[in-house]
């Protein structure tokens, strides 16, 4: 399953996507994240819960001011480097 | 004393359906109980068929809120809270419902419901709800592919449909219809939030603007915001929309004209059809169901 934990506005769409099936729940990119904003979340997944990150549920809707030092054109996504499973990605449109 | 009732627009019908079905001890009855921030739904299931469901207004505290849903639900079944082999609470107050087994996401259950309701032809799901609205886009099965929810503020939900219906004096039920009542397609509004959207409209109604006109160019914005959710996820044949608001054919209808594409037909809930509000409640019934079968094989 892939969640967009994001935003569309004036300033274009910016969104941190996550992959869940891709994800193996190894807390790499929890720990790298400058901000906290991930978490170990349980998910429910055909019928099995499964440990995967995920935004953390008091972040989820101010990405605009918790993750904005870290869009792609900064050369600093620490938690896409973190990532060995590459569950972690950005969609950053600007307008 | 006056009848205030009467001048709640906002004041959606509270009700419950009971199917005509029979159950016995020996079926597979379980439920699934949606709290959400403006409505709370529950639907009981009888081996993975719909049975009963019922709609109330979510109250501020959840867990009672969860409790008046499905005992609403229950109300004319003969069965009781103990007939239920198994009960998933789901929404936005899921973890307040007290009687659940288990707590699953309302993405999950609205995914598993649409797929219920409509088929496995079903690929994209928007659910707009009291308080916000998701973008799913899922498989044949009804499991969930990729997955958006908008970010912040009540904006273009049930929650501002029923301000908008206060404030224009209009019955939330005639909203959708009456939005669509314009000559010419209104410029949507700019701002879409709730809690300016009174001043916005007022705005409006100064400049002379007819009511349907202001409800058209606010209920054109909140279409606006949802397609763009819709194109994020991937839009992919067939959509069909769940939650509050799908029976707001206003909505609905500007949704189909800014992507260019015809929904899939809702159910025809006043009747004898499926009530798509009940989408999540639905889901998580089937995924008790089979929760429970697994552990019976446990």
């Amino acid at each position: 399953m892939i969640t967009h934990y994001g935003y569309i506005d004036g300033s274009g769409e910016y969104y941190i996507v996550v992959d869940s099936d891709k994800c193996s729940g190894c807390r790499k990119c929890v720990i790298a994240c400058p901000e906290k904003a991930l978490e170990l979340v349980t998910e429910f997944i055909d019928l099995e819960d499964k440990t995967v990150a995920a935004i953390a549920e008091e972040h989820r809707k101010k990405i605009r001011y918790t993750c904005t030092g870290c869009k792609p054109e900064t050369q600093q996504t620490p938690c896409i480097s973190a990532c060995p499973s590459s569950a972690i990605s950005i969609v950053w449109n600007p307008r | 004393m006056a009848d205030l009732t009467k001048e709640e627009f906002w004041r959606w019908r509270e009700y419950h359906r009971v199917m005509p079905k029979k159950w016995s001890k020996a079926d597979i009855i379980t439920a699934g109980v949606d709290v959400g921030s403006v409505g709370s739904k529950a639907a009981i299931m009888v081996n993975g068929e719909a049975y009963a469901w019922g709609i109330t207004r979510t109250g501020s505290n959840s867990p009672e809120s969860a409790k008046k849903a499905l005992d609403y639900a229950l109300q004319d079944t003969g069965l009781t809270v103990g007939d239920l082999k198994y009960i998933v609470g789901t929404g936005y107050g899921r973890v307040n419902v007290p009687m659940a087994n288990k707590a699953i996401t309302e993405i999950a259950c609205h995914a598993k419901g649409a797929n219920y309701i409509w088929g496995p032809r079903v690929r994209t799901v928007l659910d707009v709800g009291g308080q916000d609205i998701k973008a799913i886009k899922i498989d044949e099965t009804g499991r969930v592919v990729s997955f958006l929810m908008n970010d912040k503020c009540a904006a273009g939900t049930g929650r501002g449909m029923e301000v908008f219906a206060d404030l224009l004096q209009i019955p939330i039920e005639d909203i959708g219809d009456i939005s669509l009542k314009v000559e010419k397609e209104p410029d949507p509004v700019s701002c879409t939030c709730v809690a300016f959207a009174k001043t916005e409209a007022m705005g409006l109604l100064r400049k002379g603007w007819s009511k349907e006109k202001v409800l058209a160019a606010y209920t054109r914005a909140m279409a606006v915001r949802m397609a763009n959710l819709i194109n994020r996820v991937g839009y992919e044949p067939e959509l069909v929309v769940t939650g509050g608001q799908s029976k707001n054919i206003g909505i609905v209808s500007r949704i189909e004209v800014i992507l260019g594409v015809k929904t899939l037909p809702m159910p025809r809930w006043r009747e004898d059809g499926l009530d798509p509000m009940v989408a999540g409640a639905l889901g998580a019934a089937l995924l008790g169901k089979a929760l429970y079968e697994k552990a019976q094989k446990a």
